[in-house]
């Protein structure tokens, strides 16, 4: 059977779990994971690639769902904020939630993919500021997700230079 | 209620341990796992999508509304508004705005609805559709307004005037060796919460009507829509959902979408209509902080004594008078600042323009005639040689002193105490000196610093509280847990985390075993709105006598004695709630010692206000003629403070949002609307932008109105920044004070550039 114009079957991992979807080949990464899949901890916030809120990881680096169209995730690895937490919270969780990290929380699994991506790979950013640039929060001031990626940095054994 | 109650303030310095605690948010757990379910992410099995055809003139009849060719309409459900049940406003505090006008007056004003099952469709639609207008002439700003150009409101164009007199003004000025003038300027401002507005509507049309949604009024949603429908006011159902920010945005404006999404539901015979808006949407249409326009004039003893102050505070109120009224009463009984001011005239009024109405923003008010003071007072203590932390000592309130409203300052506070502390924080004295001398020898940077001191009153104004009446309730589940009822919503600022604390310290059990109800018209008692710092002193308070009544009953009936263990409490609590509905509530009482006069607008305006004091530490570019707020310090007197990381979190919030007012953020209007309304054009503060923030809490001895003697703080922190870091660029740049924010680069190339031109 030929497949519609407007339609094209992709597969990809997500948190994990391996999904074939059928989706307009612009169909975006967020209208994927959030309709597609039943995956709605990724949030939109500006669809213009500007707030962050949707950032995931693809492949291991993190790209703004909002921005990513349907065609460029056939077999890519996704993790979404749903995937942070395994048996227990993932520590970088775990210090948001005692440090007051999150507040109205429409941020958050943003700012906690970028957060966990930084504590792997340290080098990529000059320091916590440069690295969570593209996240934008506007309940916190940003003070206390510092403080939480700082904690989670130290539970972790990483080394991250002062803002 | 017939027996009497009177309310105690409490003076007592003895909390239960749990009262300071960081407990965790209680949410918290579904916000860093994504499993809190916001607006956008509640499912149905079937839903339409709703769009809302807008106005594209400023002002004018409605002639005709074009639906183009090529769309299949037939398969679209359409609301004109002659298609409304019920009655065609908006009602808050007055019959505000249509919910679909016939004749507009700003644009992007709604004037139809339509949805469709498929979006794609649904967005080619709107743009198939012209709404042809009889345009008539238009104003847009404050001047044309007071100049009584094309008046559409009233007689004068003037939504609202407020008078506050105190003493006799002449004598200050004829006494002063000082008088000093000055205007000072605010732009609008944006919310931006990160979650856009969103709701989803169910209108049934046998009369029910249920709505869920981004809100932080459900019972203010419910009183809007009752008269739109014609239904009384329990048919209507208003639900929040996890809300991703609001800072007063989501207090009125939800009125009007859940109307839309409402009606396309009703005429669709009852099927779910989203409508979820998105961010361009947002920005162009819904209601911002006012514009604000104030002339100030001082009179002053050569030793920095106050003597006298008038005031005429003009804000832009758009073109419906929506929450207008009460965001100017609130500026103007916040434009006096904690000063001893013997004579004062003080003069409110707030204008209507065919602007897109502005509304509810943290601060309501206060932050714009504050600014105006704060940096007046710069201005003033710079021309009498006065250090500015001097000039506000020699004229601090104290216990005992009177403000122009005639409200007697009954608290032990000691402003001295909360600035000086801040200033030491912030190193200030040497800081302000070296900064002179290196500006001296640094042409490329010029560093500044500058502080704020400031106050804001917790809960509605006046007699508000009392005409809201409103009652919290808390019961047993029958797992033994407690459950706390109130409308009071959760948007990231700590309710549910406090209510859990409190309710926890009054019955001795642990946090884990207190639930809070998410906020829903049909099962929460109305507790009132989530706005006006009121949240923790107020509904707090009520939250607490609940708890009290229910602890005495457990006792009581389920024959418990004092001290008691948490178990013990539980296991009683299981087999009374197995009995039976064990509940209890309790209703706002005003404090005996609290009057208002709305007529003279004097009395006790807020029973109770939290202290602050910011310092802004800042530096120049004088090449790209950027400022940055380079380290910023802010002690805050809130009597006791619930849950330290909560509050001190939600002041550093506001410090950033406040810091963009002050520097970037630039609401941009054509004709009445935004026009950069992106995020990629509308500029807040980003991890890269924002300074070191110091936030401490000190404590007065204690005695006020709220649960365990706490007060508000929401509001707050937007009040103080602005003015510290406009008095901070103005020290930098060697007491050039531009008295307009945002400071764009452009402003202050403007004033330096002019200078170095006329000094050529």
């Amino acid at each position: 059977m030929t497949e519609p114009l407007d339609r094209m079957t992709l597969t990809l991992t997500v948190n994990g779990r391996t999904i074939k979807v059928a989706v307009h080949p612009m169909a975006r990464l967020l209208d994927i994971l959030r309709e597609e899949i039943g995956l709605t901890g990724t949030k939109e916030g500006c669809g213009e690639g500007e707030c962050g809120a949707c950032t995931v990881l693809m492949n291991g680096v993190p790209v703004l769902a909002c921005l990513t169209p349907a065609c460029q995730v056939d077999g890519a690895e996704v993790v979404t904020v749903e995937g942070l937490a395994k048996e227990t919270l993932h520590p970088i969780q775990q210090a948001f939630l005692e440090e007051g990290g999150a507040q109205c929380g429409i941020c958050t699994p943003g700012m906690l993919i970028s957060a966990f991506y930084y504590l792997e790979h340290p080098e990529c950013a000059e320091n916590l500021r440069e690295a969570l640039a593209g996240n934008q929060c506007r309940c916190t001031g940003y003070t206390k997700i510092f403080s939480s990626v700082r904690k989670a940095a130290e539970r972790l054994g990483k080394t991250i230079p002062e803002v | 209620m017939n027996t009497k109650e009177t309310l105690e303030p409490v003076e007592s310095e003895e909390a239960p341990p749990i009262i300071g605690e960081n407990l965790p948010r209680p949410e918290g757990i579904r916000k860093v796992c994504g499993t809190a379910l916001y607006a956008d992410d509640l499912k149905f099995d079937s839903c339409l999508f709703g769009r809302t055809v807008r106005s594209p003139a400023p002002r004018g009849r409605v002639r005709h509304i074009a639906f183009g060719e090529g769309i299949p309409w037939d398969e679209f459900v359409i609301v004109l508004p002659d298609d409304i049940p019920g009655e065609n406003a908006v009602t808050l505090i007055e019959k505000s705005q249509p919910f679909l006008a016939t004749s507009v007056r700003h644009i992007g004003e709604p004037v139809a609805l339509i949805a469709h099952h498929d979006r794609a469709l649904l967005n080619k639609a709107l743009k198939a559709i012209t709404v042809e207008i009889d345009e008539e002439p238009a104003i847009f700003s404050i001047e044309e307004a007071l100049e009584g150009k094309e008046i559409q409101y009233g007689r004068d164009n003037i939504f609202k005037e407020y008078r506050i007199t105190r003493g006799k003004l002449e004598e200050a000025f004829s006494e002063a060796d000082h008088v000093l003038e000055g205007v000072y300027e605010t732009g609008a401002q944006e919310q931006l919460y990160i979650e856009p507005q969103g709701v989803i509507a169910r209108a049934d049309p046998k009369g029910e009507v249920t709505i869920w949604g981004s809100i932080q009024c459900p019972f203010y949603v419910q009183k809007a829509l009752a008269p739109l429908f014609a239904l009384s006011p329990e048919k209507v159902r208003v639900i929040q959902t996890e809300t991703g920010g609001g800072f007063g945005g989501k207090e009125e404006y939800p009125n009007l979408l859940s109307g839309h999404a409402a009606l396309l539901s009703y005429r669709a015979g009852g099927a779910v209509v989203r409508m979820i808006y998105d961010r361009r949407e947002d920005l162009f249409v819904t209601p911002k902080r006012h514009p604000s326009r104030t002339r100030i004039k001082s009179a002053f003893r050569k030793d920095g004594t106050f003597l006298g102050l008038e005031v005429d505070f003009v804000l832009d109120g758009g073109a419906y008078p929506t929450l207008s009224s009460t965001v100017l009463s609130r500026g103007i009984l916040h434009s006096f600042g904690p000063y001893r001011i013997p004579h004062a005239d003080l003069r409110a009024r707030v204008v209507f323009t065919n602007s897109t109405p502005y509304g509810a923003f943290r601060g309501f008010g206060a932050p714009q005639s504050i600014f105006a003071l704060e940096l007046h007072l710069d201005r003033v203590a710079h021309e009498l040689g006065l250090d500015p932390a001097e000039l506000r000592r020699r004229n601090f309130v104290k216990k005992g002193d009177t403000f122009p409203t005639g409200q007697v300052i009954k608290e032990e506070i000691d402003l001295a105490l909360l600035m000086d502390t801040a200033l030491k924080k912030a190193d200030y004295a040497r800081k302000r000196k070296a900064y002179e001398e290196e500006n001296r020898k640094n042409p490329r940077v010029k560093r500044g610093i500058s502080l704020s001191v400031f106050f804001h009153g917790s809960g509605f104004t006046g007699s508000g509280e009392v005409m809201l009446g409103s009652k919290a309730a808390v019961r047993l589940l029958k797992d033994g847990s407690v459950e706390v009822l109130s409308a009071n919503v959760e948007f990231g600022q700590g309710t549910n985390a406090m209510f859990t604390q409190i309710t926890a310290a009054i019955l001795g059990i642990p946090p884990e075993w207190v639930r809070i109800h998410q906020p829903d018209t049909a099962v929460v008692p109305n507790s009132g709105p989530t706005v006006a710092s009121r949240t923790t002193m107020i509904v707090g308070r009520l939250v607490e006598r609940a708890a009290r009544r229910l602890r005495e009953r457990v006792l009581e009936e389920g024959g418990l004695s004092q001290g008691y263990t948490g178990e013990e409490f539980r296991e009683t609590a299981k087999r009374l709630a197995a009995r039976e509905e064990f509940r209890e509530e309790a209703q706002y009482v005003p404090p005996p010692d609290v009057h208002w006069d709305e007529q003279r607008y004097q009395g006790e305006a807020y029973s109770g206000y939290s202290w602050s004091c910011d310092v802004a530490d800042v530096e120049v570019d004088m090449t790209t003629f950027q400022a940055e707020v380079k380290h910023f310090v802010s002690v805050v007197e809130c009597g006791t403070v619930v849950n330290p990381i909560i509050a001190a979190g939600q002041i550093e919030g506001g410090i950033a949002q406040s810091i963009g007012y002050a520097l970037y953020e630039d609401v941009h209007t054509e004709r009445g609307v935004m026009v950069n309304n992106q995020y990629t054009n509308y500029i807040i503060p980003t991890t890269a932008d924002i300074p070191s923030i110091e936030v401490s809490f000190i404590r007065f001895p204690l005695c006020n109105y709220g649960p365990f003697a706490a007060k508000g703080i929401g509001e707050l922190p937007a009040d103080g920044p602005a003015p510290a870091v406009a008095a901070a660029v103005a020290h930098a740049l060697g007491y050039r004070y531009i008295n307009k924010i945002p400071l764009l680069p452009e402003r202050i190339a403007a004033v330096v550039l002019e200078e170095e031109e006329t000094a050529a």
